[in-house]
């Protein structure tokens, strides 16, 4: 058999010319021009800013569809991230459509609106600037019908079989109960051919206890020549339920669009509300919220690091990590009534105070638990076996982490600073400062060495919150939402940053809600970690990362 | 390895007994006869299938596994493939996106077999409902003998779900610790 290497030239990837694909394994997404002269500001666009009342720093604009790459290009030479892309109907507001961004700058968020026309809503596609935003438009587009000129992917990707195509779910007109016949669902998955190259396809169905999705792999011997996924199976019409719900009751909904986040959905869906009506949330509240994201963070750590280990045969990380989790969530139950803080973020505040003696034992328990993850981080340190297989495998290069955008504590691991709790820090984190963890590997190595120091960290905000919770209210009524109101929720999550972008309507009720995971931005650099990587090795680099499927396909 | 030992020892066995069965979790009569269940009992392997939740029961099934409740030790096992396996465990409300992707997996599952649903979108649909998207609750797309309710329902309670799809239905139903 020939080396890799001699057979690499015989390899040959079909379609790539139609389908780049949002994660090319070929690279072939233009390296993106970085200007020479730093951070670009949100005033330097010199477009019409409308400011976003809200805890987090937001503007609005209205941008031409005419100017939408100008503002794009100009924004991503000044170094601003794509944090979402989103369509909306507006015919019942007198208008057409509407293609959303949410662009973060350093002063923070800017909000572009792109007014589409009625019919043929089209706006000229931005994902050879941005990357991530190509799976996001081919979402807007199974959605509302709204096309991105140019974009050479046209594949779809969140309808399958549950409605036909040229039928647009989150369209006004389109009724929450419409159902079809299962329509065809053919793929073009990019085709890797040549001698020795073996097609692997995973899911949706897995072989463990995970979310459902497909992978195909694309392999010679056991090394991962491609990988492309498929999502979506999930998608179970979400933002179309938000519509039906007033802004109190979408407040359950936001709590489940990703169950491992729920403390960071309900913050960002309250803070987009509060924002819309003027509500100023206790700063009691905002300290108790700081507890409970912290708390949600601490859990989902502990839980993968244990089956980090799990997947490298160290199954004492795995019962290690798992005694301590339930320990955890049995404290969230035992203070705040429930294992994963489901609900308690509610709009205009929290649904559960915490008594002085029970944040004691908050702090101790905490401080128990701290003290335990210190002696099993010496000893995954001190494995042999298990270093073996973190280091050099997974990696995202920090190069290829800022052009694709990679979010949330992977991003901080491919040397990607930054952590909204740091950038921005609104109450609580002006208080008590928050240390951001960072490394600059990429590998999964890197991301467990990121998880760690946040897991620290999140324990010494929990413990300092929980000593000097200011006194006073832990809820005030939500102000009502007047009609065309708009308002940004925007948390780090355990994963990365949770956006919330809200449009209420008339009579108390919700125009548009798009709640956006980090995972958008971290599925396409997972088909890019397991590049040249073998096939067993797929389960550890995916657990380093965990990204949600709940959250992208909503 | 000498740590590793330590915390070993240091952490002893945390593992607390498993629940009772509860029959009102039943929602059909017990089609297995006696004789079945006394063999899956000691041994019954479950396939795991998310059929569109929100993964935060994936979250409790995944604890069930851990120290506490130690599923293993009561001779369950998670499998990797429906062809192995005697239960389906599904979470979820069903989207449609899965719905033949759930079919296809019973209908892979040997006989005789057990579904046991978990959660309130995997009772009932759930806050997700029926809609374009969502069949609602697996019930709708295959036959469900046990749901679990719960938002999300705890390991305990989902444990207790198992035992009883695997009891013989005839015994009184104790009611007391139900988590
Ligand atoms: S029952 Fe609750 S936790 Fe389970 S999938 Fe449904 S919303 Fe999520």
């Amino acid at each position: 058999m020939r080396s890799c290497r001699q057979l690499r030239k015989t390899w040959r990837f079909d379609n790539t010319k139609s389908i780049t694909g949002d994660s090319d394994a070929l690279g072939l997404v233009d390296i993106v021009r970085k200007s020479e002269r730093g951070p670009l500001d949100l005033k330097d666009l010199a477009l019409d800013l409308k400011p976003v009342a809200g805890a987090m720093p937001a503007s609005h604009a209205v941008v031409r569809a005419e100017e939408l790459r100008r503002v794009c290009e100009r924004a991503r030479e000044g170094y601003a991230r794509l944090v979402a892309l989103w369509g909306s109907d507006e015919t019942a507001r007198g208008a057409g459509f509407a293609l959303h961004l949410a662009l973060a700058f350093p002063s923070g968020i800017l909000w572009a609106s792109v007014p589409l026309a009625r019919e043929h809503p089209r706006y000229p596609g931005i994902a050879d600037i941005y990357p991530c935003a190509n799976r996001m438009q081919r979402a807007a587009y199974d959605l509302l019908g709204i096309h991105a000129q140019d974009s050479p992917d046209r594949r779809k990707w969140v309808r399958h079989r549950a409605w036909p195509g040229g039928v647009f779910p989150l369209r006004k007109e389109f009724d929450i109960a419409s159902r079809f016949p299962p329509a065809d669902d053919q793929y073009p998955f990019v085709k890797v051919s040549g001698e020795g190259v073996h097609e692997i396809p995973v899911g949706p169905v897995h072989a463990g206890i995970i979310e459902p999705g497909h992978f195909r792999f694309s392999i010679v011997g056991e090394k991962i020549l491609r990988l492309e996924e498929r999502l979506c199976y999930k998608h179970k019409g979400i933002e179309k339920r938000f519509e039906a719900l007033t802004p109190e009751q979408g407040a359950r909904l936001a709590g489940r669009v990703s169950g491992d986040s729920t403390v960071a959905y309900a913050w960002a869906y309250a803070m987009a509300l509060e924002g819309i009506g003027g509500t100023e949330p206790p700063v009691r509240a905002l300290a108790l919220r700081g507890i409970l994201l912290e708390m949600e963070r601490i859990a989902n750590h502990l839980g993968d690091l244990g089956y980090i280990g799990n997947d490298v045969a160290l199954a004492f990380g795995f019962f290690q990590f798992w005694r301590l989790k339930e320990a955890l969530l049995r404290l969230n139950s035992e203070l705040f009534g429930h294992r994963y803080l489901m609900d308690l973020v509610t709009p205009g505040g929290v649904a559960r105070d915490l008594q002085r003696r029970q944040a004691e034992r908050l702090i101790a328990r905490l401080e128990a638990i701290g003290a335990e993850v210190a002696a099993l981080k010496s000893i995954y340190d001190e494995h042999a076996g298990a270093q073996d297989r973190f280091i050099m495998t997974g990696q995202i290069a920090p190069e290829l982490a800022e052009k694709m955008d990679l979010a949330g504590f992977a991003g901080r691991a491919s040397g990607i600073r930054h952590d909204l709790r740091v950038d921005y820090p609104a109450a609580p984190w002006q208080q008590i400062g928050v240390q951001m963890a960072s490394h600059t590997r990429g590998d999964v190595a890197a991301r467990v060495s990121v998880r760690f120091d946040e897991l620290f960290e999140s324990i010494r905000l929990v413990q300092a919150l929980a000593a000097q919770l200011p006194p006073g209210e832990i809820r005030v009524p939500l102000a009502a939402c007047p009609a065309g109101g708009r308002g940004v929720g925007w948390v780090e999550g355990w994963r990365g940053e949770v956006l919330v972008a809200v449009e209420t309507a008339g009579e108390n009720r919700i125009h548009r809600v798009h709640p956006h995971d980090p995972s958008w931005q971290n599925w396409p650099l997972l088909e890019r970690a397991v590049l040249g990587n073998i096939v067993p090795d797929f389960p550890l680099i995916n657990k380093s990362f965990n990204l949600s499927y709940s959250g992208q396909d909503l | 390895m000498y740590q590793l030992l330590k915390q070993i020892a240091k952490t002893g066995i945390v593992t607390e007994p498993p629940p009772q069965s509860d029959e009102s979790l039943r929602q059909i009569e017990q089609r297995l006869p006696e004789a079945i269940l006394k063999h899956i009992g000691r041994a019954l392997a479950i396939r795991h299938v998310d059929a569109g939740s929100c993964n935060g029961c994936e979250l409790e099934i995944h604890a069930c596994n851990g120290p506490h409740y130690n599923l293993e030790r009561l001779g369950i096992k998670f499998v990797a493939s429906p062809r192995h396996a005697d239960m389906l465990l599904v979470t979820g409300p069903v989207s449609r996106n899965m719905e033949v992707a759930l079919r296809r997996t019973f209908e892979a599952t040997p006989d005789p077999k057990l579904v046991v649903a978990i959660g309130d979108c995997g009772c009932d649909g759930g806050i997700f409902g029926e809609s374009y998207a969502a069949c609602g609750r697996v019930a709708n797309v295959i036959p469900v003998d046990v749901a679990v309710p719960g938002c999300p329902p705890e390991p305990k309670a989902i444990l207790q779900g198992i035992l009883t799809a695997i009891s013989s239905g005839k015994r009184p139903a104790p009611t007391a610790d139900r988590a």
